[in-house]
């Protein structure tokens, strides 16, 4: 079975990238009626204005690090080499559109009725602002997270397959590399904190670890997506975690909420909005641990890079080179830290939500 | 002295005020988390100093430790990110 889907995996990994270059062969856009001679000079002189725009242009490093940093609906692997996106929108007058990004590549950017507006962050608006249009792009983050998740899937059906011949052999190969980490994952982080019964979990807690370490490594490779510097992103691991543990939790977790153990009337008023707080507090603070660790990495690597063009001189370049080449090597450990302490801190969440009796402090 | 310095940055350009404050705030919160995994490494090390068979249990320890002081540090990072660039 395994064999079946690795296969079918690869081909759909080719299909995807022909399918990318399917929008090119969208439908034409609404006809523009012919230009008289004052339309001509106009556009000439706006031409003109555009062109003095563009020519003498200050390095400004706030722009340049919002668009290396923020989403986009091409994803641009170096300057020139743009790879366009399918675009998909949804609007209840005109149904689904699917069309490649590089149509919005003319003067105003502008195609067939949306305007693709450039500010911080890539917005499609209609010209008609009174339609909402539902953008389901293909963006950047997502064509990201789409190659991880093959590359997950791929790794990890080889590595299932390989347990399962190998079955009461040693490990050999790519699969004893992999075992350290998941025996580290499962043996010290797992099963200490969720107790006796960690099985159930391993599987999410699993795939949470190694989907945000590989996705904080691939986004350290120049021309990448930052995909865990994505709020939207980070907010959804967050989610399941709190789905995870307020499903599975038993009554004990939700009566102590509302009357903690061992704390006397008066200071219940205190205690018990504050617990609440707390069921919050805990899914929120691991989106922005994640959220903002990634995204200052990036932004201070992005920065020393923007230095050399700031200064405009060849003698900085090999310092601040040396000095990024470190920033890197800890950016690296960073993405396996954050990685194992989002893991860590969900176990511990599913730990306390699903713990026994075990408090010495009840008094029963 | 310093309150008329800053009652003139107000009155000619008050969006300057603000991401003076962000820069300031986020210096501080820089200061904080030096200062909070400055002293949980510096304990860090007493202890592996005074029982080396327990290096790794500390050393996991302390890094769960730092990672979550630097998160709160980052949190504040954030916010003055989103001053400076008027969110």
């Amino acid at each position: 079975m395994y064999t079946h889907l690795r296969l079918f995996l690869s081909i759909a990994l080719v299909a995807a990238t022909c399918i990318f270059s399917v929008p090119a062969h969208a439908e034409e856009p609404v006809q523009h009626k012919p230009d008289t001679v004052v339309d001509g000079i106009n556009k000439a002189e706006q031409e003109i204005e555009h062109n003095l725009e563009h020519s003498e242009e200050k390095f400004d490093i706030g722009k340049m690090i919002m668009h290396h940093i923020a989403d986009s609906h091409e994803w641009e692997f170096s300057h020139g080499v743009t790879l366009p996106l399918p675009v998909i929108l949804y609007s209840a007058d005109r149904g689904i559109e699917v069309f490649s990004s590089a149509k919005f590549n003319n003067e105003h950017h502008e195609y067939n009725g949306y305007h693709l507006i450039h500010g911080d962050s890539e917005v499609i608006k209609p010209v008609d602002e009174s339609r909402t249009v539902y953008d389901f792009s293909i963006t950047k983050n997502v064509a990201s997270m789409l190659l991880s998740a093959v590359i997950l899937i791929l790794v990890f059906t080889s590595i299932g397959r390989s347990y399962q011949q190998n079955r009461g052999k040693a490990p050999k190969g790519f699969q004893s590399a992999m075992e350290v980490v998941i025996l580290f994952i499962r043996d010290d982080v797992v099963k200490p904190n969720v107790g006796p019964k960690y099985e159930k979990y391993l599987p999410y807690l699993l795939t949470l670890f190694f989907f945000i370490l590989i996705n904080n490594i691939l986004g350290l490779l120049p021309g990448s997506a930052n995909l865990t510097g994505n709020i939207a992103v980070t907010m959804t691991l967050a989610l399941l975690t709190f789905i995870v543990v307020h499903l599975n939790a038993n009554g004990n977790y939700y009566k102590h909420l509302v009357s903690p153990p061992g704390v006397p009337l008066p200071l219940l008023i205190i205690m018990i909005p504050v617990e609440i707080v707390g069921v919050f507090m805990k899914p929120f603070s691991l989106m922005v641990r994640l959220f903002a660790n990634m995204t200052a990495g990036h932004i201070i690597l992005l920065s020393l890079f923007g230095l050399i063009f700031i200064f405009q001189s060849f003698a900085i370049a090999p310092v601040i080179s040396l000095f990024a080449l470190f920033l890197n090597f800890i950016e690296i450990m960073v993405a396996f830290i954050q990685a194992f302490i989002f893991t860590l801190l969900s176990s511990m969440y599913i730990g306390s939500a699903i713990e026994e009796h075990g408090h010495a402090d009840h008094g029963h | 002295m310093l309150l008329q310095m800053l009652l003139q940055a107000t009155e000619q350009s008050g969006a300057g005020l603000a991401v003076f404050g962000a820069a300031i705030g986020a210096g501080l919160a820089a200061i904080g988390a030096g200062l909070g995994i400055g002293k949980i490494g510096g304990s860090a090390v007493e202890g592996i100093a005074r029982q080396p068979e327990a290096a790794g249990a500390i050393q996991t320890a302390m890094l769960i430790i730092a990672a979550l002081i630097e998160a709160v540090a980052l949190f504040a990072a954030v916010i003055c990110l989103l001053i400076s660039f008027k969110l």
